[in-house]
């Protein structure tokens, strides 16, 4: 009898023990002579679960996790024996935390070898692709505005808007650009998306590339995710085999490559200007806009700069249709986000849901609430340069507009929980901290203005004229808000002044009571 | 404990030896990647794998090879964190300073594992084990995260770093 298990190679798996579960059942397989296939799969998410086995039987796949190395052989023999375990899940895709969610990007992550094309298509991919082949540059940009898809990375601009600006661009050569320099703390969306479909991302790119003109395209991991960037190499490799990717795409007269390129520990090159100038091997630093990339991007040609998931979002939409992903969502956020739970949190993973989902079901329905089981206090939304939220505020929906007014930001949809141990002042210091760290240094706001602002938290931290600190604080932060060439310098003041505003008493230090434990 | 800013870059004395022997493995890195400056992090990151650390004498080579000027060049390796002036230790230590590793202890978790390493600040203990800051590993719901010489570690304790770390001393598998 042959087992079939699932053991995930995803790097958050990987670091809690996967390879090492892995290596045990091939080992213990191979002493007791029992015949085991192992396919390294993406993760599904639930990664307090991780290392998670599947095991493929005809009823679906039964999850069990997480495993230790000591409880592999008495797993195996459960396996064999068709018993239940201590470890026993049930199915998978029974499993709420996983059911109730509405995997449309994320739909293959999990399920299959990332690397399988043939795996890949039996699962619905390449269906978009082998559509967009059949349709016109402007049908496809068409669909993409009709569907309402807004750029992931954070800004959410739509991205029909986008795509028609560069189809209607006459150069000799156009560029679609991924950004893969997912830096902000809370997210690892694009890091599992390239991890555990990679083909998606690739099919999305092609698309791309047919809908504006564009016959190359660059993949910007940051050098932080060694094993995107090598399943990445290994997915284009494949995808250039069976000539999905060259210069005549399945024999349809069409052309595409694609590169990758690699960061090199800069949090600003997730800036789209910085990303380019960095493809261009130089420092990365902000462009002024206008021009804009769509116009004049990487090496002055019209290029695409889309996130990942943007682009993983678009084989769907072909395949599907504008309107089915239009269907999802509230108002004028449509579609489904990955959103990330992440932090001090019980349950944290990748929960894809429609936008309006509130943050109260994504940290407490879903995250259980904190890992450490003290009281929940505050949460960052969007990622280093997003607002801290109070526990008031836990019924609004995650969607752009409504977070955007009442002084939040979605971003890249990652959540990251605090407990009530969370010294609200030291974070908005290290917000300071974070920019002066992270500036690419050209404008004076984000260059100087996180250093002052860094010092000036610092004395308030030693209850050094907390009053006059504070409004100076505020101050600055409107010289960098409204003065700041990018969002580094930009968005710095959205953690500094939502933790001072919802949380002054963190910021009411004097001498004696300068310590961390100022909080309490 | 404060921790200092960081200064991965700094003008000191060569720490990589230079020799012509590097010079031809430099022309080597640059040719595989079409001596194109447009390639410039890739050829850096190339670099640092083969000679351990990018030697302020190479900004030289690859200025000319490249046919750019000096100031670019070294623009380009002082503005990224990855690229260092002098070679790391045997074992590579990163450990997760940003927010999510925050909220589950990661602070305090570092100045604990700074103290054992007997280091006041980021940098390299003398039996040659680097520990560095980083900013997000993208591991951030199994945070505290760290990568022990690229390898990534979630649920980070002190306990579980020295089991890693004596294991990349051994050169074995982490």
């Amino acid at each position: 009898m042959t087992l079939i298990l699932y053991i995930p190679d995803d790097a958050a798996a990987l670091s809690v023990g996967a390879n090492e579960i892995a290596e045990r059942f091939s080992a213990i397989g191979k002493q007791r002579n029992i015949e085991l296939v192992i396919i390294r799969n993406g993760s599904r998410g639930m990664l307090w679960l991780e290392p998670m086995v599947e095991l493929e039987t005809d009823r679906g796949r039964l999850a069990f996790g997480p495993v230790s190395l000591d409880q592999v052989e008495s797993l195996l023999d459960a396996m064999l024996q068709r018993n239940e375990h201590p470890l026993s899940l049930g199915l998978t895709e029974e499993i709420p935390y996983f059911k109730n969610q509405e995997r449309l990007t994320f739909a293959r992550v999990g399920l299959i070898d990332p690397v399988d094309l043939v795996a890949y298509e039996a699962n619905g991919g390449l269906t978009g692709l082998r559509q967009a082949l059949n349709m016109t540059s402007q049908a496809i940009c068409s669909e993409i505005l009709e569907s309402g898809l807004r750029g992931r990375g954070g800004a959410g601009f739509p991205a029909g808007i986008k795509w028609q600006t560069v189809l209607d661009q006459v150069a000799d050569q156009k560029y679609i650009c991924a950004n893969a320099d997912e830096g902000d703390s809370g997210t690892f969306a694009d890091r599992m998306l390239m991890e555990g479909d990679p083909f998606t991302l690739i099919e999305g790119m092609i698309i791309a590339g047919l809908a504006t003109g564009a016959a190359h395209g660059f993949v910007y991991i940051r050098s932080e995710y060694v094993h995107a960037i090598d399943k990445m190499k290994r997915a284009i490799a494949a995808m250039e085999q069976a000539n999905w990717l060259g210069n005549d795409i399945q024999g349809r007269g069409k052309a595409f490559s694609l590169q990758l390129r690699q960061g090199a520990g800069a949090y600003i090159c997730g800036e789209e200007s910085a990303m380019l100038n960095s493809i261009e091997g130089k420092r990365g630093t902000v462009r002024a806009k206008p021009p804009i990339p769509a116009i004049e991007g990487l090496f002055g040609k019209p290029t695409i700069v889309n996130n990942i998931l943007t682009l993983a979002s678009v084989p769907v939409i072909l395949a599907k249709g504008a309107s089915f992903y239009k269907n999802f969502g509230l108002g004028r956020s449509t579609g489904t986000q990955a959103f990330q739970i992440a932090g001090n949190v019980k349950y944290g993973g990748l929960v894809e849901k429609a936008f309006g989902v509130s943050i109260r079901e994504l940290i407490e329905d879903y995250g259980g609430g904190t890992l450490s089981g003290r009281p929940f206090r505050a949460a960052q939304i969007g990622g280093p340069l997003g607002s801290y939220i109070s526990d008031d505020m836990l019924d609004l929906p995650m969607d752009y507009e409504t977070l955007a007014q009442h002084k939040a930001m979605l971003g890249h949809g990652g959540i990251t929980v605090f407990d009530d141990s969370v010294d609200m002042a030291e974070m908005a210091r290290f917000a300071f901290e974070f920019c002066q760290i992270e500036s690419c240094g050209k404008c004076t706001p984000c260059r100087i203005g996180a250093v002052r602002g860094r010092e000036t938290m610092e004395k308030i931290l030693h209850g050094e004229n907390v009053a006059s600190n504070i409004a100076l604080v505020e101050d600055l932060c409107e010289i960098m808000t409204d003065g700041s060439l990018c969002a580094m310098g930009g968005l710095t003041p959205m953690p500094v002044l939502s933790a001072l505003h919802l949380f002054p008493q963190d910021f009411d230090r004097n001498p004696l009571n300068s310590s961390a434990e100022a909080a309490e | 404990m404060t921790l200092s800013m960081p200064t991965h870059w700094a003008e000191t004395e060569p720490a990589c030896p230079f020799d012509d022997a590097m010079e031809d493995r430099v022309r080597k890195v640059c040719e595989d990647y079409a001596n194109d400056p447009a390639n410039l992090l890739e050829i850096l990151h190339g670099l640092q794998k083969e000679l351990g650390c990018i030697d302020p004498a190479l900004q030289n080579i690859l200025a000319d090879i490249l046919n750019i000027s000096k100031a670019e060049v070294h623009g380009v390796i002082s503005f990224y964190h990855d690229f260092r002036s002098q070679p790391a230790g045997k074992v590579q230590i990163k450990l997760c300073r940003a927010e999510a590793c925050q909220a589950v202890g990661a602070t305090a978790l570092i100045e604990d594992i700074l103290e054992q390493h007997g280091l006041n600040d980021f940098g390299t203990t003398e039996s040659g084990i680097t520990i560095e800051p980083v900013y997000c590993l993208g591991n951030c719901a199994l945070g505290p995260s760290a990568m022990v010489d690229g390898k990534l570690l979630g649920r980070v304790t002190e306990a579980s770093l020295s089991v890693s770390v004596a294991s990349a001393l051994k050169g074995g598998p982490q």
